[in-house]
């Protein structure tokens, strides 16, 4: 039997991949958007922002950074969970030294965002949940919470046109 | 109309992202307000092609939807998204601003229904377009 590899290994190369992901949108820094992984699974955070304010007499987050934190977060899940296999199997390498062409990322087709209560001015999370992952679309839902992961404070769903293998 | 303009304006103003984003209140009328919101190499979404992020254009879609909410003379003061669905059509041109038109078309008692369209400077093929519920307050 092969022996695993080593843990540190298989992080480094996970890591690596979702930096080279994630690093280069600029509209990704601008929010201030990480994502944290526990094996293939992502957490959008957004950490919380003066500028991310919509209405300052609430105050509450604005509803177009809502929308916006629950797109990235979707697109990037999708992104993620495409390039898993290459990046398990080494096919692709992500390596800060060699210069890798990025994949693509998906394009959003619409996307619907349900508010379901005020965005309160303090970090929020992000999970996507893959619904479908055909060839050329996909189905995307997102679920959004801050305090408590039972109490989200928005949900999406989005439909997405893949990127084609170069 | 120049005095609905100005408290528009005033209420854009005070948005903190509107104003991070840059989003000027070119128009407004009952119901109807026009926000343009200039290029920014921050918001690209996508570095192979420098397209705005969509959650940029969400975010101008929301404001200006929320804005044409307020200036409907049925609400009576603020107004919260209670639901916004936006459609892509095409990724924005590089180095455009972005305007919106928002139109308040239908409001009752606790609801109004907006929808909207965004282009750049080829107005005649929209970018993405929007359509949300919005929560009205009653008249003071």
């Amino acid at each position: 039997m092969k022996r695993p590899e080593p843990v540190q290994v298989i992080k480094q190369r996970r890591d690596a991949a979702l930096h080279a992901l994630v690093d280069h949108v600029p509209y990704i820094k601008y929010l201030g958007l990480t994502f944290d992984r526990r094996g293939d699974e992502l957490t959008g955070v957004l950490p919380f922002d003066e500028k991310l304010i919509g209405n300052p007499m609430l105050p509450a987050l604005h509803g177009g950074v809502t929308a916006a934190f629950l797109e990235v977060t979707a697109i990037i899940t999708l992104s993620w969970s495409y390039l898993w296999e290459d990046i398990e199997s080494g096919a692709l390498e992500f390596d800060a030294r060699a210069d890798v062409a990025l994949p693509r990322l998906p394009k959003t087709v619409d996307f619907s965002v349900d508010y379901l209560r005020s965005g309160l001015p303090r970090d929020a999370y992000a999970r996507a949940r893959i619904n479908r992952a055909g060839r050329r679309y996909a189905s995307v839902h997102v679920e959004g919470w801050q305090d408590n992961r039972d109490k989200l404070f928005a949900q999406a769903t989005g439909h997405f046109v893949m990127p084609q293998r170069r | 109309m120049s005095d609905m303009l100005r408290i528009a304006r005033q209420f854009i103003e005070a948005l903190p992202h509107s104003r991070d984003l840059g989003m000027t209140v070119e128009d407004i009328a009952p119901g109807v307000a026009v926000i343009s919101m200039p290029f920014d190499d921050r918001l690209v979404g996508d570095p192979d092609t420098g397209v705005i992020s969509g959650g940029a254009v969400s975010a101008l879609m929301d404001t200006c939807c929320g804005a044409a909410v307020i200036a409907h003379p049925d609400n009576g003061g603020a107004t919260a998204t209670l639901d916004l669905r936006i459609d892509y059509m095409r990724g924005a041109t590089p180095g455009q601003a972005i305007t919106t038109r928002a139109e308040c078309y239908h409001v009752t008692r606790s609801v109004a229904f907006v929808r909207a369209t965004a282009w750049d400077d080829d107005r005649d093929n929209p970018v993405a377009s929007a359509t949300g519920a919005f929560t009205v307050e009653a008249r003071p």
